[in-house]
């Protein structure tokens, strides 16, 4: 394909040396996909079959049938709604609140010039290094003494913390790529502060708006140690219903991957939609050449 | 962690266009009534949230790793007494703890190298692959990349399984090798060896793909000029290339070792809950002090000691990114 054009300009002795070398890098290439790709094709592999081959010491690596039986059976074996309405109401409430709180910050810090400016960056920065399971302990004895303890509203405002320096930090890499011309254009063609940033900044900024945000839904949605502690059995939310499928008993693991599948497909599905925008937000300029 | 894990693709920033200088900088509120109070206006609530929600809680972790804390105190039915450095000194004194220490360090050290080397030699191989194998590829590493710790850790506990782990029939498959019915987990170092394997395949992603966009801002001339000076491919990555991406290298290292000393949920889920004595790590020792053995107190401590021990690479890795920062 693309070897042969670039070939074509070349000597023939060169044309096969380059060729080999390139067919020798997509062999490397071809295994390097397979093997970082098997365990996403594993789960899937598993979740689709028939729950009996699963349980086979040697399994067949192609499917060996189709059946949506471990769905049901994922489904069944401990309420999956009711889980997964929780993580979405942790999640949009954590981003909603987050993304207004941290645009506001973001533009505090990419636009005004102001003492102490530093200070409140690196705070930013300081409070996101601080590992998360070093604060369990405290965190769950606060919220135990203000009876937050099993609270959706525990869970979202701890969330906050972690989703809040990062959405600060992003957004203000997508403010500081908006030429600050635009706005000063518009101030001088009569607008004020407030309506340069609604008029001009703020359209510039909704895609990155809309990145971060997905971002961060999906970081609230995947947590799973702050969903585990603060939360009782009956209020879990979808990363720790996914622990259900283990008993004393065994694993069911079948039913278990299926749903993997569920709770893995519609994030990465986002996460791939996310990627492309995050990249084109941070290189897209809005004034160009 | 994983790369899914609390941080973000996003805050390595695009490595480096310059956006032309700004000669007059303009001054707080320019054009408006809009004062000094206005950023610290716009910051308030962001920082209210912070202060209450994780400074508090920060505070608290200090204190209560100087008091006594078990369950009586947890229900009320005793005030918590000061006994200044009575948890750290049983801390520091327990043989056990240093071995948890030890463990980290070589496990977060080799997940670190793994992944650093892994990441740097795929990106290379990206540059030189086919374009359609270029986004097999890509398309691959993204959604492993996205994702959850905790659906990728079923998934390699289902892969290692005992009994019917697809790892285990596959490797038997291989002329005198006989693995049918290995358990894995039956040892610490085998059983953490899979952990770290998990930890790495969710790591390497992000550190490809940032590599990946560092790669193409290398200058070509710079490489061509290089070989005709007389160096191999050897030479031209190790003089050209690598001194470029350092900057790079360096984030992605720091930021590495934060999350792979911080790896809890990959060790927990593995194990059901319950990690063995051989399995602890420093976050899953504090976690067990705490809400297993209910000394919060000293579960405290040692969490605070592993904030102690990380300081060091945040230093580095905040100092990197202030430059950057100053750069835009």
């Amino acid at each position: 394909m693309s070897t042969a054009t670039v070939a074509k300009t070349d000597g023939a002795p060169v044309r096969t040396a380059r060729r080999t070398s390139r067919l020798g890098w997509n062999l490397i290439g071809l295994l390097v996909f397979l093997t970082a790709g098997f365990p996403l094709y594993w789960m899937l592999n598993t979740a689709f079959k028939p729950a009996k081959d699963a349980i086979d010491p040697d399994p067949s690596l192609l499917p060996t049938g189709l059946t949506f039986d471990n769905f049901s059976r994922a489904l069944n074996i401990a309420d999956f709604w009711g889980p997964v309405g929780r993580s979405l109401i942790v999640s949009l409430a954590v981003v909603l609140i987050g993304i207004v709180v941290g645009t506001l910050a973001a533009l505090a810090i990419s636009r005004f010039a102001f003492r102490g400016r530093k200070i409140v960056i690196v705070g930013i920065l300081a409070v996101q290094m601080v590992p998360l399971v070093a604060m369990i302990i405290p965190v769950f004895l606060l919220l135990n003494d203000l009876g937050q303890y099993d609270r959706l509203t525990g869970l979202i405002i701890t969330y906050l913390t972690f989703i809040l320096p990062f959405t600060v930090w992003t957004l203000r890499g997508f403010i500081v790529n908006i030429p600050r011309e635009l706005e000063e254009a518009a101030m001088v063609d009569g607008c004020s502060r407030t309506g340069a940033f609604i008029r001009v900044v703020f359209p510039l900024l909704a895609p990155g708006m809309v990145a971060t945000s997905v971002y961060g839904f999906i970081q609230a949605w995947n947590e799973y140690l702050y969903a585990l502690m603060l939360l009782s059995q009956k209020n879990q939310t979808a990363t720790v219903w996914l622990g259900n499928f283990t008993t004393k008993h065994g694993t069911e693991y079948a039913p278990m991957m299926a749903g993997a599948t569920m709770m893995a497909v519609p994030i990465v599905v986002l996460f791939l939609l996310v990627q492309r925008k995050m990249a084109a937000g941070l290189t897209a300029g809005a004034v160009k050449g | 962690m994983s790369a899914a894990d609390t941080t973000t693709p996003a805050k390595v920033p695009p490595p480096r266009q310059a956006p032309p200088p700004v000669t007059k900088r303009p001054t707080a509120g320019r054009g408006t009534k809009g004062t000094a109070a206005t950023p610290w206006l716009l910051l308030a609530p962001c920082l209210l949230v912070l202060v209450l929600v994780m400074g508090y809680p920060l505070l608290r972790l200090v204190t209560l790793s100087f008091q006594k804390f078990g369950q009586s105190q947890l229900w009320g039915f005793q005030p918590a007494e000061n006994v200044g450095f009575d948890n750290f000194t049983a801390v520091l004194g327990d043989d056990e703890f240093w071995t948890v220490v030890i463990r980290t360090i070589v496990f977060a050290g080799g997940a670190v190298v793994l992944t650093m080397v892994i990441g740097m030699l795929l990106a290379l191989l990206l540059q030189k692959v086919s374009g359609w194998l270029k986004t097999l590829i890509n398309i691959v590493l993204v959604a492993s990349w996205g994702m959850p710790v905790i659906v990728a850790t079923t998934v390699f506990k289902w892969l290692f399984d005992t009994d019917y782990g697809v790892f285990n029939a596959l490797l038997s498959k291989l002329p005198g090798v006989d693995m049918v019915g290995h358990n894995w987990f039956a040892s610490g170092p085998q059983g953490l060896a899979v952990i770290m394997l998990l930890v790495v395949w969710g790591a390497v992603p992000f550190v490809v793909i940032t590599l990946s966009a560092g790669l193409t801002q290398v200058p070509k001339e710079l490489e061509e000029a290089a070989r005709l000076d007389g160096a191999g491919a050897w030479g031209v990555f190790r003089f050209v290339t690598l001194p470029i991406l350092k900057p790079i290298i360096v984030m992605l290292t720091t930021l590495s070792v934060i999350w792979d000393m911080g790896v809890f949920p990959q060790v927990f889920v593995m194990r059901n809950g319950h990690p063995e004595a051989e399995f602890q790590v420093l976050n899953t020792y504090s976690y067990d002090r705490a809400f297993v053995v209910n000394d919060y107190a000293q579960g405290s401590a040692i969490a605070l000691l592993t904030v102690l021990l990380l300081l060091g690479v945040v230093a580095v890795y905040m100092r990197q990114m202030l430059k950057i920062g100053e750069v835009e």
